[in-house]
């Protein structure tokens, strides 16, 4: 009793309609329909983080959400945010501090880390650790990542203050 | 790890969805955020034939406070819970538990309806169903009706839900002007199932607890009330001998299954701790 289910909905700003299995996970969508590979597909059932997306300006599991759901929603994947240059300052500062080796959760590691920024704009390292506890990394190790991102939340704040400065 | 193949409809109304279950007894499945629903199908623990999505019915979802409870729409998410100003200022205890539930990107998609049918033992949410005396109201194409918390859970992953019944919203009676209460779990890592979590909800009155409910998750089939415990801390300051009187009755209480890392004996142990810096923090 299985029927293709159509969709309608914006992926990184751009408006797509496509008819898909409702047991399609976005993930899968992302990767094999649009070709969008960042968004890894690790664990499939919610454990792992690595398929981490923006749906409505909030971060999902994308394995855990079926494409047949997201009929008018707005996603973005690691590859609109950088194109649009919002995490830039993260990926450098994750490059800087060795925060990924095989990267494998990177592109994960970074939407989770980039809607941690914008929604504890002053988070302690311990709270970085609570936020990204989702997000799992299996050679990396965590330390480095959770410098990466505060050193992006410092540098973002102390932009600011000094843009009240000019200002 | 993909689903086996299954239809997908949008239910339009609460009608519609309880029609389409009646439609397809036993075959259709309730899809609300679908957190743990999604990985059971792609573990194919779970085989429906039909989806049916109930997440886009807007007067589902949000929190509103009348005179005598707190009624959370069954599709209110973890995270609105977590931020509601509303459960802040009167169940400040229910806002920090949201917090413990998976992590941040599962809060946004979860929701405390599809997490009380889905009557997971370890889970915050039916423990904390029993802790504060909730109601659920439940409605099929018969209508609607109400259970009390303390009837609705029934084994492991079983409710008193009859097939065709959706969960509409929950009711929290408002608290006396004494009630305070306490929130805890323990887990190996942050967003963990916990190993054992519990839920303490009292009256303080001259130093005293009064009428105390005490509420485990993760101990047995089902979260339970401690009642032996909850008798033994009645009247008392919660002082050293009356928690330990109430450590005694938490064997009787209580079922506790061992898991991978915890043997039963662990996970009672680790229940007594875990009353004890609860009744401690209610008397802070």
């Amino acid at each position: 009793m299985e029927n293709l289910i159509t969709i309608n909905l914006k992926v990184n700003g751009v408006a797509v309609t496509k008819a898909v299995e409702p047991r399609t996970h976005l993930v899968d969508f992302l990767r094999n329909e649009l070709s969008l590979t960042g968004s890894h597909a690790g664990c499939e059932h919610g454990v792992c983080g690595a398929c981490t997306v923006l749906v409505d300006g909030e971060i999902v599991r994308g394995c855990l959400t079926l494409a047949c759901q997201l009929e008018g929603a707005a996603v973005e994947t690691v590859e609109g945010l950088t194109e649009s240059g919002a995490i830039a300052d993260l990926q450098t500062a994750f490059h800087q501090r060795n925060a990924l080796q095989c990267g494998y959760c990177t592109p994960g590691m970074l939407v989770c880390a980039s809607a941690l920024i914008n929604e504890q704009p002053q988070a302690s390292r311990e709270e970085i650790r609570e936020y990204m506890s989702g997000n799992y990394c299996r050679c990396t190790g965590y330390e480095a990542i959770v410098d990466a991102i505060e050193l992006t939340a410092k540098n973002r704040a102390a932009g600011q203050e000094l843009a009240k400065v000019k200002a | 790890m993909k689903p086996q193949p299954f239809a997908y409809r949008r239910a339009s109304n609460l009608a519609d969805a309880c029609a389409m279950l009646d439609a397809h007894a036993g075959n259709a499945r309730i899809l609300a955020g679908g957190q743990s629903l999604i990985p059971a199908l792609a573990l194919r623990l779970s085989q429906p034939e039909l989806l049916i999505d109930i997440s886009q019915l807007a007067d589902l979802r949000g929190i509103r406070v009348t005179a005598t409870e707190m009624v959370i729409g069954a599709l209110t998410r973890h995270a609105d819970i977590e931020r509601s100003q509303d459960v802040r200022r009167l169940f400040p205890t229910l806002a920090e538990a949201a917090r413990h539930i998976a992590h941040p990107a599962i809060r946004n998609r979860g929701t405390i309806g599809g997490s009380l049918a889905l009557a997971d033992p370890a889970a915050e949410w039916p423990a904390a169903a029993l802790a504060f005396d909730m109601r659920f109201t439940a409605v099929s194409s018969k209508g609607e009706r109400m259970l009390a918390a303390t009837e609705f859970f029934r084994g492991l992953y079983e409710t008193a839900l009859e097939p065709g019944e959706v969960l509409k919203s929950i009711h929290v009676p408002l608290p006396g002007a004494n009630r305070r209460a306490a929130f805890g779990e323990l887990t190996r890592r942050r967003g963990d199932y916990a190993i054992v979590g519990a839920f303490v909800n009292a009256g303080i009155s001259g130093g005293k607890l009064t009428a105390p409910r005490v509420a485990f998750f993760a101990v047995a089939a089902q979260p339970l009330l401690a009642k032996g415990a909850m008798a033994a801390l009645d009247g008392s300051a919660g002082d050293a001998a009356a928690l330990a009187a109430a450590r005694a009755c938490l064997e009787a209480d209580l079922d506790p299954i061992a898991d991978l890392y915890n043997g039963r004996a662990t996970k009672l142990h680790l229940c007594g701790v875990l009353l004890g810096r609860l009744v401690a923090k209610l008397a802070a």
